[in-house]
């Protein structure tokens, strides 16, 4: 780091208080902006409607433009890379400011726009297809692509920083800032998670452990952050933090495992028949899907409630002046409260996460000694 | 419910952002982190385990050193009791041989005055064998002349003897 601690401290609080307060606008905006298009449509101005599940999932939706901040009619975005493939065209390429918000098609391709999903209720909106129907693979940077890569890069400088840093002091000087910090969690991960389940070949899981924890966590917290993408909240990413678990326990995976798979030893015939279907659906499919879904839907439901306490302002506002004012105390409230849940729920997640996977390898790497005959030549490692 | 199914593409960035991101971690990072940890932890057991043995070899030094101590002690009261041991020693043997010499003399002088006296008394024996003989004389020519006077003479002379 070039900064001093001191002064990177001072500048990542400014910087939060910044994005507070742009949380703040952006989320006191869309008021106006619903209001305006309410009263559009229903000339008489009887109603003010605000369509919550458009707010909402605006928010925890991927998105292929980055909304930071609205104020009246004009809209904060960064336009983010497009990037598509169609067997017949090939690849192209182009910023999603080409579109302008759904309104106009651009190489033949087209995003789904609120009047669309209005027309047919099984569009998707934000989804880009092609103008004749054929075939678009999306491969684009959305909102969560870059939000991803930038955690990432955070993690990357973050800890090659640390390593150097023990590089650099040696083992025998105390560790400092950073170092002090993320020291404790790699310990945590280490003797709580690695050793007890893995035993003594947890030095081999740990890289991988590590990663999963550090990187749920700091996603979870990059989706704390107003304006954040909700990425651990997406199910495509815990599916692939999933798959990834199932590869490592699969790949080392010993016989012992599948055995108590196929043919549970000590257990009758009979029963074999309903035991082994049921084996077979937990390992494969249930231990896995709990991962991804239980990780999936606590962030999922973390942001959702937060925005629907936000939202609640608003709501009562369209009803009443006096009572969206009254109702904001409380949602403020309680949303803070949640924040402050979200924050532990962001640490607690990726442990869950981080343990389970390591009970899991443990479960299919465990060496059962009560047959002893064959385990003095057996070898964990496929 | 379109959430609830993966999108293609983002699954396909993030499987490729994972994969590399993590092999580079662990490469990178984790690698040297966790080592320096191990290391650490191993130099940590090391040092905890050279303390406690020196704890004990400066216990058995100690040890060593008190009984250095008390050994010393001992020759020391030793050396002492043997110093006293030998003053008395000398001081009743010089006692002694000044009884001795004390004795010696007191004989010494005792016998010669024995001596002496012995001799005093045999001079005496002479002068008064030699006055003897002289009164005999005298005597004798006396009763040469008065037999009567002779008489007296000697008896008087006789009583003017007083032996002692």
């Amino acid at each position: 780091m070039i900064l001093s601690p001191k002064i990177s401290l001072k500048a990542f609080v400014a910087l939060l208080f910044l994005l507070v307060g742009y949380s703040f606008i952006s989320f006191s905006q869309p008021q106006p902006i619903v209001n305006n298009a309410s009263t559009e449509q229903h000339v008489e101005g009887e109603k003010k409607k605000i369509d919550v599940k458009e707010i909402i999932f605006g928010h925890i939706r991927d998105s292929h433009e980055w909304h930071l901040f609205s104020i009246g009619e004009f809209h904060a975005t960064l336009p983010l890379f497009v990037i598509l493939y169609n067997p017949a065209k090939g690849f192209s390429a182009f910023l999603s400011s080409k579109f302008e918000e759904g309104e106009v098609a651009y190489e033949g391709y087209r995003m789904i726009n609120a009047k669309d999903v209005e027309l047919d209720k099984n569009l998707v909106e934000g989804k880009i297809v092609a103008v004749d129907g054929s075939k678009v693979y999306d491969i684009s940077m959305t909102k969560n692509v870059v939000s991803m890569m930038i955690s990432l890069l955070l993690l990357w400088f973050l800890m090659t920083g640390i390593a150097k840093k023990y590089k650099k002091n040696g083992i025998n000087k105390a560790p400092s800032g950073w170092q002090n910090a993320i020291e404790p969690v790699i310990g945590f991960v280490q003797d709580n998670v690695a050793k007890p389940y893995l035993g003594k070949h947890y030095l081999k899981y740990m890289p991988l452990l590590l990663t999963f924890f550090f990187f749920i966590w700091i996603n979870n917290l990059m989706g704390l952050l107003p304006g954040g993408a909700n990425l651990t909240g997406n199910i495509a990413v815990t599916l692939v933090l999933t798959l990834v678990f199932f590869v490592v326990m699969l790949f080392n995976s010993n016989k012992y495992y599948w055995g108590h798979i196929f043919n549970p030893p000590g257990i009758p015939l009979g029963i074999k028949f309903i035991l082994v279907p049921i084996e077979i659906l937990s390992n494969f499919l249930i231990k896995p899907a709990a991962l991804a879904i239980r990780l999936f839907a606590n962030i999922f439901a973390g942001h959702t409630i937060i925005l629907s306490l936000m939202c609640m302002i608003f709501i009562f506002g369209a009803m009443n002046q006096v009572a969206g004012y009254s109702a904001s105390i409380f949602s403020v409230a309680f949303s803070v409260f949640m924040f402050f849940l979200e924050l532990l729920v962001a640490a607690i997640q990726a442990f869950i996460f981080t343990n389970l996977a390591a009970v899991f390898i443990g479960q299919a790497i465990e060496e059962h000694h009560h047959d002893d005959h064959a385990v003095d030549t057996h070898k964990s490692n496929s | 419910m379109d959430l609830l199914l993966p999108d293609f593409g983002l699954f396909f960035w993030m499987t490729l952002s994972f994969l590399i991101g993590f092999f580079l971690l662990k490469k990178f990072a984790w690698k040297p982190i966790l080592q320096a940890l191990s290391d650490r932890e191993n130099s940590i057991a090391e040092s905890i385990a050279t303390a406690e043995s020196m704890k004990i070899e400066m216990s058995n030094m100690k040890n060593e050193n008190e009984l250095l101590l008390n050994q010393a002690r001992e020759e020391r009261s030793m050396m002492l009791r043997d110093a006293k041991e030998t003053k008395e020693k000398m001081i009743n043997e010089a006692k002694e041989m000044a009884k001795e010499e004390a004795n010696r003399i007191m004989i010494e002088a005792r016998e010669q005055i024995n001596h002496q006296k012995n001799a005093a008394i045999i001079d005496v024996k002479n002068q008064i064998g030699t006055l003897v003989i002289e009164v005999a004389e005298k005597v004798l020519r006396k009763e040469l002349s008065n037999k009567a006077e002779q008489n007296n003479y000697i008896n008087s002379l006789a009583s003017e003897i007083k032996l002692n």
